[in-house]
């Protein structure tokens, strides 16, 4: 009763993911204009400033939104990135693509090392080592010297791209800016589409039959941790080196908050939700500056309204009609 | 030990607070055989297997699969020795879809289950060798649904398929039948004698009819010990097992 199936039919299992992959092409265009048109219309440095947000998110987003893993304690690599980067250039006189690369290096450690801690519990109890361990090092940032505590590291040099390309010129910053990323995004997108990303779903879906297939889950789930985090990382560099600053706000864990804020408002799990979560809530914090701390009451009403009405996020809400 | 005993254990025991799922069992299971383990309710069936596979420790006792030592191993090192469970819930990865079940059995094989940088494209070459393994257990025409939709029998069958794909040389079936119709049952049996060609089957079920058409041997279980063993005619006269379980089930 062994019958091989033809090609043909092989072949015909594919159509119904061609629309939908169309459809995340073309919303990848549209997004890669948008910022490259954007500066014309509005600050660069705020465009700037929002692109390593939403960067950051989407590193977020792949911890929870393609593991299942819910980390409170992102800020730790994205702020440690962010001092080593500003160290790096200022103190080392790196030039800004090494002391981004440092940073990033930085997070990637960080994150093996707090990713192996975590792994090994699951819920509530991942949350609250990831937290944990986030607050340490917090901390640390306060108590040690070239963190300059309070004061954060200030007036960090941008310097000179590759020793040639004077990144004072906003437009030079913002092109490095705009390539980091879009290319950070390309590479979630393609870990999300490897072999890898299949693995991490099937781990999400049913963990113990991933197991029961022969899988080693807690070194896939390792592996993504590093990878979120060293990303984080990359997006916490490159904002030292854009702001000219890095300081305990972007160690401290209301910072883990927000990239948890900007995730869900764009929609968990969804490869576009974060980018568009963090740039509603950059905004959002922008324009409504003038009403002082009512900022936060208004964030935390609409956290709650998106965990009880819009579950999905914009993104996700989006997704759910063009598909229905 | 004989060549011929595939997996053995040796005074098995698990006690959750001090009570004994699983108490000293020895179990032998010869190489090519189907191995029954049947049993009332709460006789330590699941618990049994769920030590054997590992995803549970047992207090006391040893396991040995193909002459080695596993009873201190990881449940996925076990998979990969070639010792593969099913799960009493139907185990399939339910967003996905059936096509996608099966390669992801085939790509832990192969290994390239790490490479993050490389295109999901890189998994169509499984796709060939998984639609024969869906054609094996009916599927084919149910290949690119997503596994959640599946009627209840036709995911026991999935993932008959999905563990198939490793090609394990010994397989652990939990209830295979559970909750089935009369023709599902029927296909699954017939798919179960027809794998069990090659390789080496120890099951839990609950349906007699199944037990009694499949297998050479089987082990009777109450209370976590192992009441009786043999072939269907020894066990089903025995009278101790008339009183405890089949008395029961044949009233």
């Amino acid at each position: 009763m062994v019958h091989a199936a033809p090609p043909s039919q092989a072949a015909a299992v594919k159509p119904p993911s061609f629309l939908r992959a169309n459809a995340e092409a073309i919303a990848f265009v549209v997004m890669a204009a948008g910022l490259i048109v954007a500066p014309f219309f509005t600050y660069p440095l705020f465009l700037m400033q929002a692109m390593c947000f939403a960067l950051f998110a989407c590193a977020f987003n792949l911890l929870i939104g393609y593991v299942g893993l819910l980390s409170f304690g992102h800020a730790l690599y994205f702020g440690w990135a962010s001092y080593l980067a500003a160290h790096a250039a200022k103190v080392w006189g790196l030039t800004p693509e090494l002391a981004i690369l440092t940073g990033t290096a930085t997070a990637a450690i960080l994150g093996l090392v707090a990713g192996s801690l975590a792994i090994r519990r699951q819920g509530i109890y991942f949350a609250m080592i990831t937290l944990a361990l986030a607050q340490m090092m917090f901390f640390f940032a306060l108590q040690m010297k070239f963190t300059g505590g309070e004061d954060g590291i200030q007036a960090v040099p941008r310097g000179y791209l590759f020793g040639l390309i004077d990144l004072k010129n906003e437009a030079a910053m913002y092109i490095v800016v705009l390539f980091i990323f879009l290319g950070g995004f390309l590479l979630i997108y393609r870990i999300i589409h490897s072999p890898f990303g299949e693995v991490l779903k099937a781990i999400r879906e049913n963990e113990p039959r991933a197991i029961s297939l022969g899988y080693k889950t807690d070194r896939y789930k390792l592996i993504a941790f590093v990878l979120s985090a060293t990303i984080a990382g990359c997006a916490g560099a490159t904002k030292a080196i854009v702001l000219q600053l890095a300081s305990l706000t972007d160690v401290n864990w209301p910072m883990s908050g927000e990239v948890v804020l900007m995730s869900l408002v764009g929609g968990l799990g969804t490869i576009f939700g974060p980018v568009v979560g963090s740039f509603v809530i950059l905004l959002m914090q922008y324009k409504l500056s003038v009403v002082g701390e009512w900022v936060l009451v208004i964030q935390g009403i609409i956290f709650v309204s998106c965990v009880l009405l819009f579950r999905r996020g914009i993104v996700g809400e989006i997704a759910a009609r063009f598909k229905g | 030990m004989s060549a011929d005993i595939i997996l053995e254990t040796e005074g098995l025991t698990k006690e959750f607070a001090g009570f004994a799922a699983v108490g000293g069992v020895d179990l032998r299971v010869a190489r090519g055989s189907i191995h029954a383990l049947i049993g009332p309710n709460g006789a330590g069936k699941t618990t049994c297997f769920n030590l054997l596979t590992k995803f549970l420790s047992p207090t006391r006792g040893r396991i040995v699969f193909k002459g080695q030592d596993i009873t201190a191993m990881q449940p996925a090192d076990v998979a990969r020795l070639g010792l593969v469970r099913s799960f009493q819930i139907s185990a399939v990865f339910p967003h996905m879809t059936v096509l996608e079940n099966v390669r992801i059995a085939l790509q832990r094989l192969r290994g390239n289950s790490m490479d993050f940088w490389r295109s999901r494209s890189v998994l169509d070459q499984y796709n060939n060798k998984a639609m024969e393994l869906i054609a094996d257990v009916g599927l084919s025409d149910f290949s690119n649904w997503t596994a959640v939709e599946l009627p209840y029998g036709r995911k026991r069958a999935l993932e008959i398929a999905t563990t198939l794909a490793l090609d394990p040389e010994m397989l652990l079936l939990d209830e295979p039948t559970a909750g089935m119709g009369h023709e599902d049952i029927a296909r699954i049996a017939q798919l179960i004698k027809r794998v069990a060609a090659n390789r080496t089957v120890l099951m839990v079920e609950h349906n007699l009819s199944v037990v009694a058409d499949l297998s050479d041997t089987i082990t009777v279980l109450t209370r976590g010990r192992v009441l009786a063993e043999g072939d269907y005619a020894t066990v089903s006269n025995n009278p101790d097992v008339r009183e405890a379980y089949m008395g029961v089930g044949h009233a």
